[in-house]
């Protein structure tokens, strides 16, 4: 569904993406794991059209993506969920939903929000509360359900455990599963990278800008380099 | 006597909100204050001035188009001035250097257009007055009000219930945010810089009526109210623009009735001072820094 063909970024004289490739096939949920600063957030940031990739080309559903605005890029059907999660904290929480809504015209849009109340009911209990004033799970579920309402094929999620109780990263990683069998195609970003790769198919480590090892989650699981470095040593 | 001055207070008070709407508007959404504001409400007074006398059009035809007129100069100050700076990632300062040149220019243009001495609107509006329990209302006045108060209902209702007024705040709390959530905010930043100077033409039209005075430099006093009245309210803050409007208003008016009127100016900003020292983030402001690029 996503291709990444040898992307090249970086922040002027910084070069934060050197070489990157990386497939996301419909359906499955892939991870992409690695230390603070390998460029995880930055690859995100460049499939959304939010940094003009410098050499290398991104396909989504076989239609070149690199370079087009990011507004272009949601309604092509993809989504992401940033990084600190990005709330608007002087609009309420249903504002938050509806923003998430705002390029959509059908008239499905709040039979989706019911959805997202079901998934989430604290949301709809709080619907009328300004953003800012959420908890920091709350705030993420805000975050993903706000993404879903533009109706994704694709979603993007960058550290959604970030600064989460372990209770709540639970919670997260089931709902991140639930609607990857409901059929949205998932791309995590992860510093946990234990729970990224049990949900995980196929995982990408990232170190300094390059892909150093890609394959199944689980092989990757196996594998010794990535349990010294990430998973605290062998079991 | 004080409920009439209060009613003369509002009424001024309420030109000077909308002309502060244009300033928080602009502010809110691109952080930064646009010099040329002040200017743009100059044209809009002199394009209603031009609709009323030469081609004899209704007070609210020619507010209209001076609306229009202030629009169109706000889309051509935005993709001649500002977005060519944008897209360079320079200084925050070149934008707002930027907004200066375009106030010099259109002030040099409205003195080679319209020429150098002041000119009023026909003073029919200004004759009529109605009297309401023992209170003079003028003709001017009540049109100044409706519009200006019908105006600032009218963008608080948008901008809290429609899906464009949504994007507006959504850009102005988070750029890249509203990025992410499919808002295209190049548009909405024209938009905003046209809405802007929309309010602010319309405004000129309506200062213009109640000073009976139009002129090429009016812009750059009116523009340091207008801008004195965002840093009051707090800036970005849309109901601070309103309050702090109507406040300064008022005590302009009480200072001229209450025998200081060669000092107005000292007296309403020396009150603004005054604020300052007990709210330095303003009357509505939030002391986090707010809005992105």
């Amino acid at each position: 569904m996503l291709q990444l063909q040898q992307l090249a970024a970086g922040y002027g004289n910084i070069k934060a993406l050197k070489n990157i490739d990386l497939t996301v096939p419909a359906g499955s949920i892939v991870s992409l794991i690695g230390a603070n600063g390998a460029g995880k957030t930055t690859v995100m940031k460049v499939i959304m059209g939010l940094i003009k990739p410098e050499f290398g080309q991104i396909f989504f559903k076989g239609q070149n993506i690199s370079g087009i605005a990011s507004h272009k890029i949601v309604s092509l059907g993809l989504s992401l969920v940033p990084e600190g999660r990005s709330i608007l904290s002087r609009m309420t929480v249903l504002e938050n939903l509806e923003m998430g809504a705002c390029q959509r015209q059908d008239n499905e849009v709040q039979a989706d929000l019911q959805r997202i109340f079901q998934r989430f009911p604290i949301l709809e209990e709080r619907k009328a509360q300004l953003g800012g004033t959420l908890s920091g799970g709350q705030q993420q579920m805000l975050a993903i359900g706000r993404a879903l309402m533009s109706r994704p094929e694709l979603l993007l999620l960058d550290e959604p455990s970030m600064g989460l109780a372990p209770l709540v990263v639970a919670d997260i990683f089931k709902v991140i599963q639930e609607i990857n069998q409901e059929g949205t195609t998932v791309l995590l970003v992860e510093q946990n990278v234990r729970q990224a790769l049990k949900i995980a198919k196929y995982a990408f480590v990232l170190e300094t800008g390059r892909i150093s090892l890609h394959g199944q989650a689980e092989d990757i699981a196996k594998d010794p380099r990535v349990m010294e470095a990430y998973l605290g040593g062998k079991k | 006597m004080f409920l009439q001055q209060l009613i003369n207070g509002i009424t001024l008070g309420s030109t000077y909100a909308l002309i502060a709407l244009g300033y928080t508007l602009i502010f809110g959404v691109l952080n930064i204050v646009n010099m040329a504001h002040g200017e743009i409400f100059m044209f809009g007074a002199f394009i209603g001035l031009i609709l009323a006398t030469k081609f004899n059009m209704s007070i609210f035809s020619a507010l209209l188009g001076a609306m229009v007129a202030g629009a169109v100069l706000g889309y051509l100050m935005e993709r001649l001035a500002l977005r060519p700076l944008r897209r360079r990632k320079v200084s925050e300062l070149a934008p707002l250097i930027s907004t200066i040149g375009v106030s010099i220019f259109l002030e040099s243009l409205a003195l080679r257009l319209f020429g150098p001495q002041a000119q009023s609107f026909p003073s029919i509006y200004a004759a009529q007055l109605f009297e309401v329990g023992g209170l003079k209302i003028s003709a001017v006045q009540i049109i100044i009000l409706a519009i200006s108060f019908g105006l600032m209902v009218a963008l608080r209702f948008w901008l809290a219930k429609t899906r464009l007024g949504k994007s507006i705040r959504a850009t102005a709390e988070n750029i890249e945010t509203a990025n992410l959530l499919g808002v295209d905010t190049q548009k909405v930043i024209v938009l905003t810089v046209m809405l802007a100077s929309a309010l602010g033409g319309g405004a000129g039209v309506l200062v213009g009526l109640a000073f009976n005075a139009i002129e090429p430099t009016m812009g750059i006093t009116m523009g340091f109210k207008g801008l004195a009245v965002l840093i009051l309210g707090g800036l970005g803050n849309i109901t601070g623009a309103m309050v702090g409007g109507l406040l300064l208003g008022i005590a302009e008016i009480f200072s001229v009735a209450y025998g200081v009127s060669s000092y107005r100016d000292a007296v309403a900003f020396g009150f603004i001072i005054l604020l300052l020292f007990l709210r330095p983030q303003g009357i509505f402001g939030s002391k986090e820094q707010q809005g992105g690029r």
